[in-house]
């Protein structure tokens, strides 16, 4: 079907305002990359990308059994992987109820000269995953019992 | 011979379509054949809401991590998901306005400004209550949540802007370019718990591959997603409605209709 040539132009004109401002988004997303990550992963961390001294975030997975909680405060120390390198962090005040070993976790607060991450504030990074509890029960005695049978088989 | 009757199939095609588009832009066939479609779409909406927000509260069970507080999935996912395809219905309204000059398509671009802003507030504000108890905190600026918050603003900028012209056409037109620039956006929320580090969490519906979300939690989830996907049309055809006798309110049919009724 033609078109008229008045309306194509029009066509044409919104194309062309769709591309100029993708670009312009896209270009700005480019150079802002650094400010719209929330977080730095810890090997961005060791790799020495993070300044020291500044409020920066820090996020990943808790390591499973890193946690450690001081007996007369309420300082807690634990590490963060993101499975390529860890950073240790330190933290005093209550933690929210999802914070656990092999969890998501977003600490905000400086990097010290001694590599240590002084947390002022942890927030817990929820995954995708939904399931109700009795599934996450029967996966994990799945896995459990494969992992038996696997050992099972190597003996 | 062939060549005769594939000309003359072409034409017959370009006819019936441009008939069509000529009934849609007539606000008095849309008014008339909207009618019809109302009663449907409220009966079905009302009950793909409300009996799947019944069967999400009551009937299925808590998360395994989370425990009750996941259940406001069934209002922030639908509210959110919505949210942006009323931006984009807005924004091909818009476009259509502009290239066709079509009148129909300006009233539905005004109405959806207000609709799509309250659906983004309400996924702003589940967001935030279930932030608080799932992450320890109500608000966080990281790429998810800002670009939908600029989405908010990008409709409050929208209805702002219809109301600074005396002008409908000018306003029309004002509005369908800003409709089409902040289109942008909608990919960039889309994708924005992908392409950057964030403390929202990606999509549990995957349309490609497996869900991560427990079939028996995600069906509730489908019906009030199209039952607000319904809501909205819905809501969006009874503005529209108002819109169409506030605009023709002069025109004989109008009248007719209204003296017709109250008498």
């Amino acid at each position: 079907m033609a078109m008229h040539p008045q309306r194509k132009q029009r066509l044409l004109i919104i194309l062309f305002i769709l591309v100029v401002s993708g670009l312009a988004a896209g270009l700005l997303g480019y150079a802002l990359k650094e400010n719209i990550n929330l977080f730095y992963p810890p090997a961005d961390i060791a790799a020495g990308k993070a300044p020291t001294g500044k409020a920066i975030r820090a996020g990943g997975m808790v390591q499973e059994g890193s946690v450690q909680r001081a007996s007369d405060s309420l300082v807690t120390r634990f590490v963060v992987t993101d499975f390529s390198a860890t950073v240790t962090v330190e933290y005093e005040g209550i933690l929210p109820d999802l914070f656990a070993e092999g969890e998501g976790v977003v600490a905000s607060g400086k990097l010290g000269e001694d590599g240590v991450f002084y947390a002022t504030e942890v927030l817990a990074k929820h995954d995708e995953t939904y399931m109700p509890p009795e599934v996450s029960d029967a996966l994990e005695k799945s896995a459990a019992s494969r992992a038996a049978q696997q050992e099972k088989g190597s003996l | 011979m062939l060549g005769i009757g594939s000309k003359f199939l072409k034409e017959n095609s370009a006819l019936s379509i441009s008939s069509t588009f000529h009934k849609w832009g007539s606000p008095r066939w849309f008014y008339q054949f909207s009618a019809r479609l109302m009663p449907w779409l409220a009966g079905l909406s009302l009950l793909l809401l409300v009996g799947g927000a019944v069967w999400g509260l009551a009937f299925v069970p808590p998360d395994y991590k989370q425990g009750n507080s996941f259940r406001i999935i069934y209002i922030h996912v639908p509210a959110s998901a919505v949210a942006m395809g009323a931006y984009m219905t807005m924004a091909i309204a818009g476009a259509i306005h502009l290239i066709w000059r079509m009148k129909l398509a300006a009233m539905v671009m005004k109405a959806i400004a207000p609709i799509g802003a309250s659906l983004t507030f309400l996924a702003l504000l589940t967001g935030a209550v279930w932030g608080k108890p799932t992450w320890g905190t109500w608000w966080v600026w990281d790429a998810r949540i800002t670009s939908v918050l600029i989405l908010f603003f990008l409709y409050l900028g929208i209805i702002a802007l219809h109301q600074a012209f005396e002008n409908r056409d000018a306003a029309a037109k004002a509005c369908a370019v800003l409709a089409i620039v902040g289109a942008v956006n909608i990919p960039i929320i889309y994708w924005s718990v992908e392409w950057w580090y964030s403390l929202h969490q990606p999509a549990s519906i995957s349309f490609t591959g497996q869900s991560t979300i427990h079939p028996t939690m995600l069906r509730p989830l489908m019906a009030t997603l199209s039952g607000m996907y319904l809501f909205f049309g819905w809501l969006l055809l009874l503005f529209v409605r108002v819109e169409i006798l506030d605009r023709e309110r002069n025109t004989r049919w109008v009248q007719d209709l209204i003296c017709g009724e109250s008498r």
